[in-house]
């Protein structure tokens, strides 16, 4: 069974071994509306936890998507760029955003589970 | 991430516009139109756009509800939007004074785009005047103004007015609701029979509503304005009927956008001379000669001489939106203006912009690069509209 982390900020990581598949949760992208444009970051390029990874534009905006743990880019998800839809129809499958090898698992325990998470959210208006 | 809306941008507009954001410190409630219970009904995300609790969009989303619109008819509560009545003798003549278009030349139930300008040719708020029916020797006209530079439109009107026997009336209790798209003539002509005849840019009344075939999106369609109190009924019918969906105010700045059509705040603003911001064709030919109008020193000049920049648009070569502040960049590298509107549009599913950029780099196929993120993203300069106006002439 995978093991889905979330953070406040709406982004979630897929953990399976080493690996960490990044993209934004359900509630974000309802938030966003209609994406049009994802920014994806180059391969090999490393992130510390918290940084800006990637870009998700709707028709009238941009916002920023945060590395919910450090690491390094593995895979992007070249998918995106004639899809980008994919992230409003399905935010935590076809529309992953990017693969990270975790620099510290520690990180991950700061991160909710998707209980938590969901109850994150009834907190929001 | 930090989630940006499609209301974020558009709230930007506040910011940008000084008088709103006093208001807003003075009167930290939001307005509400006649239609805000309508609009929470049909689970619509709401938010501040000028001081008022407007639409952003609907459960459908934007880009379904601006596709909806270029095919169906979509329908708008502006109800934000100043109405005002002016009215006495010289009404025309002293608003001919305070802008650079033709309306002594308005024939009656005509209806004309123009701008208030300042003393300094810049643009204090773009509007509609219509030329309502007077009797000999009085004169009335009917204005709709930005919601943003209500408060600041009044104001001027008023300080300009003083002493001039005309009468200045704003509507505040009255809602305006705009149904655009191929079908809204079908769909008003079965509740309002006779506007199915009128021509665009003209007005007629039918019993208490104030209609003009106009708007703000490139379409055929009308503007509606009701008392209040029958606002929601109306509106109510229309959304019943299958060929109508109701659209935000997110979808109306992609439509407007596509359209060509500027938005105060972003486009122009008082620093923006109406030639700077290719609208000197809503300057009337009598007005040009003549002048006689705040500002038409420099409009004058600007219109013989030519102006030292240019509102264009702009088609971008990628997926990836410009957005506006971007700076635009001729091929060497010399920066050469800002992106003033810009967005992915959902009927050519392309980035396009407006900005303004100096005059040299104004004509049509420019190649330009737009500066994002440290990217250039390739762009060229397009006539504008983007996507054809369908007015029934």
């Amino acid at each position: 069974m995978t093991d889905v982390r979330y953070t406040k900020d709406h982004e979630y990581i897929r953990i399976n071994g080493d690996i960490g598949e990044i993209g934004i949760s359900d509630y974000a992208q309802k938030q966003l509306g209609d994406v049009v444009f994802v920014e994806l970051p180059q391969i090999g390029a490393s992130f510390g936890k918290g940084d800006q990874a990637a870009v998700v534009e709707s028709v009238k905006a941009a916002s920023e998507v945060y590395a919910p743990v450090s690491g390094e880019v593995v895979e992007v998800n070249s998918g995106l760029e004639a899809t980008p839809a994919s992230v409003n129809e399905d935010p935590l499958g076809k529309g992953w955003f990017l693969k990270i090898k975790l620099a510290d698992s520690g990180e991950l325990g700061a991160l909710m589970d998707e209980a938590a998470y969901r109850d994150f959210l009834k907190t929001l208006d | 991430m930090q989630i940006r809306r499609e209301l974020d941008a558009l709230q930007r507009l506040e910011s940008r516009c000084p008088m709103s954001q006093s208001e807003s410190l003075s009167n930290p409630v939001l307005n509400v139109t006649p239609l805000h219970a309508l609009h929470v009904r049909l689970g619509a995300r709401m938010a501040g756009f000028a001081g008022w609790d407007m639409p952003i969009q609907y459960a459908h989303g934007l880009i379904a509800e601006h596709l909806w619109t270029r095919r169906s008819a979509g329908l708008f509560d502006v109800s934000h939007m100043g109405q005002i009545i002016l009215e006495g003798p010289g009404a025309i003549a002293a608003l001919e004074q305070l802008v650079a278009a033709d309306i002594a030349g308005l024939g009656d139930n005509r209806t004309r785009y123009a701008q208030f300008i300042t003393h300094d040719g810049g643009i204090i708020d773009d509007l509609m005047v219509t030329r309502l029916p007077a009797p000999a020797g009085t004169d009335r006209l009917f204005l709709v103004v930005n919601a943003g530079r209500k408060t600041v439109d009044v104001a001027h009107l008023a300080q300009n007015l003083s002493g001039s026997g005309v009468n200045m009336q704003v509507l505040d209790d009255r809602a305006l609701i705009a149904l655009q798209g191929p079908r809204a003539v079908d769909v008003l002509k079965d509740r309002l029979p006779g506007v199915e005849a009128m021509s665009f840019m003209s007005f007629m009344t039918i019993g208490e509503a104030l209609i003009t075939r106009s708007g703000y999106t490139g379409e055929d369609g009308f503007e509606i304005s009701l008392p209040a109190s029958q606002i929601d009924a109306f509106a109510g019918d229309l959304l019943n009927d299958e060929r109508v969906k109701p659209v935000g105010l997110g979808a109306r700045d992609s439509l407007r956008l596509e359209a060509g059509l500027c938005l105060y705040g972003h486009d122009i603003d008082e620093s923006t001379s109406p030639v700077e911001a290719a609208l000197a064709w809503s300057i009337g030919k009598r007005r040009r000669i003549e002048g006689g109008f705040a500002g038409a020193n420099r409009i004058q000049r600007e219109l013989r001489d030519g102006p030292e920049r240019k509102r264009i648009g702009l088609l971008l070569e990628g997926r990836q939106p410009a957005r506006e502040g971007a700076q635009i960049a001729a091929p060497n590298g010399e920066i050469v203006g800002t992106v003033t509107s810009g967005s992915f549009s959902p009927s050519l599913e392309r980035c396009i912009a407006m900005g303004t950029v100096a005059a040299a780099f104004a004509r049509a196929d420019t190649p330009l690069n737009i500066l994002v993120r440290g990217k250039a993203l390739p762009a060229r300069v397009v006539p504008m509209p983007f996507v054809p106006h369908t007015y029934i002439r």
